[in-house]
């Protein structure tokens, strides 16, 4: 009965999705460059471009599905990979380097078993390597979703990490 | 308390990330407590630049400037000083060398060698409000233009204020406008490029995050002198407080009817979409970012055909970065001859530069063309802290190239920077210290090119690998002599034929390290050591017995559990365990550990 009500969550969910992006397909058909703004959207709406999105997209717009995938692929901002719920990004700007950003991330990646690019099994955590976020004057910096952490040294990582483990 | 009182707040992107929302939230409510709302107006605005001591606010009309302000601290400033017209000198900026504080925001060192043009209205207007912008003489050059000059002129007062290019390459600005007014075409268009990737720089984004007003005015500009009726702003998804801003400031200069049909009653239609990049750093060269919004893959293509002749869409485009644009409209106001004023013959104007690194003051400045690197780092920039050396300068981001500290007193202007084997580029400037390893720093440029290289030509997309590797192994410990001349033939014939501006740039972190720290690269490949201490498998971590008095710290602090011997027994580490992380040197009070 439970699993049921879920199912019917679940579905409800991904209908929302489905026309939302199928509203973005219809405002954007037609226009010249359309697959990028496209794109963007989409990965708003999901959080993540799988295969079935890039299919339908290309269904959509009239575009190859090997030119949806070229694009996705290229562009490091379009990820395949669903992130965690919370999203830790090291920068790895010049600025944030020099001031030791690599040790942070080693530190992040062996606490937390994974690697750049990747999501832990519990799928709390995921793990990015922006380069530049702007932010050099504050350097090293890390966001975790939307929150930024500047001057950071490795010491805090244990006290920052644990609050968002709970 | 005066009736002018005015609180400006920083709403950059470092000052938001320490709070300054939530500051200025706490302010408004104490303003409000004492029923004083009225009359002190708080005003949010874009980066002053001084990022190093953010959150910042000034309170005019003195002009006193408060650092690291936090929320908690706003009670004091309100009690204190708005009420009771004194100063909180905790708050005052202090100069570490002099441990003097200074109250007026002009009288910091930081601030008054600076000469403002790109930046005239960032940390001074309410980026989010155009009023503030007209207030400011804003949109008076689109209308003088529009009504007073023909299309020829305003090419013509461009080329003579010799502006050129501040994305990087410094081609001249008002003859890149001639020659795609001079194409003949039913369609142009007008590119912004805030497709700002280099590591290290952040004047872009903070103009747009500041006064964006001022480059939407100067596309319009650009756009009547070439013929243009579109303009797309291409500007990285990454930067979302950018994109939001820009996103109101179109619309606001909609509804004033500075941007769409027939502006100022001239017959003349402007309008500006923004275009998204995805976050690859190619997309910054002007062939990629074109076939970026087209849609596809950014990938670069031969010029010529240049975009002037045949760009988007096969229709003549004119492309000007950020900072170029942000120029426009000052030159229009107040003449070429009042621009040839600043600078140097060959390098008219001034130069916004990110300040990053082993630097006091980190953070953004604008100053005149002609400038010494000694002025910028150590009066501007307050010098290299915890008392290190000055060991080099990074200018021109990935593609440009190091400057030794034996060329501290070069001339900053784009052709001295060219001999000196780096280049303007957009502006970021790293400052490095005698603790950064020049070989690590190669690496780490190398590495971040071979990822960003499209893959389109084979001297880009394998040679730079090939150039990495060999970094690589000379990082390691497993370098051979003859690596040396290798990096440097490779490297040239890397720059002699890739494709694009990338790929012929790409090894220019290599080789200008290569001229100026040769004997670092020696010391890695034919002792294997690293003089810095970075490279770690080159590094040896070493107890001296004559200094370790027995406490133990090291051996409780060894995350490997490389260090043997109780307390009051001597220490040893062991080789084969140790990971060269450097945990007991620093924990060592004796410094009794070397690496």
């Amino acid at each position: 009965m439970e699993q049921n009500q879920e199912q019917v969550a679940n579905k409800k969910e991904h209908d929302e999705k489905l026309a939302r992006l199928n509203d973005v397909i219809g405002e954007f058909k037609g226009q010249p460059g359309a697959l990028i703004p496209v794109l963007h959207k989409a990965q708003q709406i999901y959080g993540y471009l799988p295969e079935e999105v890039q299919y339908h997209i290309a269904q959509g717009l009239g575009v190859p599905l090997a030119d949806v995938y070229g694009v996705v692929t290229f562009y490091s901002h379009f990820t395949m990979i669903p992130r965690g719920e919370h999203n830790i990004a090291v920068c790895l700007g010049t600025a944030c380097y020099v001031k030791g950003a690599g040790e942070l991330m080693n530190k992040i990646g062996d606490e937390l078993g994974i690697k750049v690019g990747e999501i832990s099994k519990d799928r709390k955590f995921s793990l990015e390597a922006p380069r530049c976020i702007g932010a050099c004057g504050m350097a090293p910096v890390l966001t975790i979703n939307e929150e930024v952490y500047g001057r950071l040294n490795a010491d805090q990582l244990g006290e920052l990490l644990q609050k968002y483990k709970q | 308390m005066a009736d002018s009182t005015h609180i400006l707040i920083c709403r950059g992107t470092a000052c938001l990330s320490s709070e300054s929302q939530e500051i200025q939230n706490e302010l408004q409510n104490q303003l409000k407590n004492r029923g004083i709302e009225e009359q002190v107006r708080v005003v949010h605005t874009g980066c002053f630049g001084f990022c190093a001591r953010g959150p910042v606010m000034v309170v005019w009309p003195r002009g006193t400037l408060y650092c690291e302000v936090r929320v908690e601290d706003i009670g004091e400033i309100v009690e204190r000083h708005i009420l009771g017209g004194k100063v909180v000198e905790r708050l005052l900026y202090r100069d570490p060398k002099t441990e003097i504080n200074t109250e007026k925001i002009d009288d910091i060192s930081f601030f008054h060698r600076q000469v403002r043009i790109a930046l005239r209205n960032c940390g001074l207007i309410n980026p989010d409000d155009i009023n503030e912008y007209i207030a400011r003489d804003g949109y008076k050059a689109l209308g003088q233009v529009l009504t007073g000059h023909s299309p020829e002129e305003v090419v013509n007062i461009i080329k003579k204020s010799g502006l050129r290019g501040r994305g990087g390459g410094g081609f001249p600005t008002g003859l890149k406008w001639e020659l795609t007014r001079k194409s003949p075409a039913d369609l142009k268009y007008v590119i912004c490029n805030a497709d700002e990737g280099d590591p290290g720089a952040f004047m872009d984004r903070s103009i747009l995050e500041g006064d964006p007003h001022s480059v939407l005015e100067a596309m319009a500009i650009a756009g009547y002198a070439i013929g243009a009726q579109q303009g797309f702003v291409y500007v990285r998804a990454e930067y979302a407080l950018v994109v939001e801003r820009l996103e109101a400031a179109v619309n606001q200069a909609k509804e004033k009817g500075f941007l769409g049909k027939n502006l100022f009653e001239s017959g003349f239609n402007f309008d500006i979409d923004l275009r998204l990049g995805a976050g690859a750093f190619v997309c910054g060269e002007e062939t990629a970012l074109i076939t970026s919004i087209e849609g596809n893959r950014g990938e670069p293509r031969l010029r010529p055909p240049f975009p002037a002749q045949k760009g988007l869409w096969g229709k003549p485009t004119l492309i000007n970065n950020v900072e170029t644009l942000a120029n426009i409209p000052a030159i229009i106001l107040n003449g070429a001859e009042w621009f040839t004023g600043f600078g140097t013959e060959k390098s008219r104007g001034t130069k916004v530069f990110a300040l990053a690194g082993k630097i006091g003051n980190t953070g953004l400045i604008e100053v005149p063309m002609g400038i010494s690197l000694r002025e910028i780092i150590f009066d501007i920039g307050g010098g290299i802290p915890e008392g290190r050396q000055f060991k080099a300068a990074q200018t021109g981001g990935p593609s440009g190239g190091c400057i030794p500290a034996k060329l501290i007193d070069i001339s900053i202007e784009y052709d001295t920077l060219l001999e000196a084997g780096s280049m303007m580029g957009s502006g970021g400037l790293i400052v490095m210290d005698d603790r950064d390893c020049m070989v690590d720093i190669a690496k780490f440029y190398l590495e971040f090119m071979c990822d960003e290289s499209c893959g389109k030509c084979t001297p880009c997309r394998v040679g730079t690998k090939r150039l990495l590797e060999i970094l690589e192994r000379i990082t390691e410990g497993r370098g051979r002599e003859e690596d040396i001349g290798l990096l440097r033939e490779l490297g040239h014939g890397i720059k002699a034929t890739s494709l694009c501006g990338l790929g012929q740039s790409a090894p220019n972190p290599v080789l200008s390290t290569l001229r100026y720290f040769e004997d670092e690269y020696i010391a890695h490949v034919r002792d294997k050591v690293c003089p810095a201490g970075v490279c770690r498998k080159l590094s040896k971590v070493r107890i001296i017995p004559e200094e370790c008095k027995k406490c133990g710290a090291c051996a409780k602090v060894c995350p490997v559990g490389a260090i043997k011997g109780a307390p009051k027994e001597l220490h040893e580490i062991d080789p084969e365990k140790c990971t060269k992380c450097g945990a007991c040197v620093e924990k060592c009070p004796f410094k009794a550990i070397t690496k």
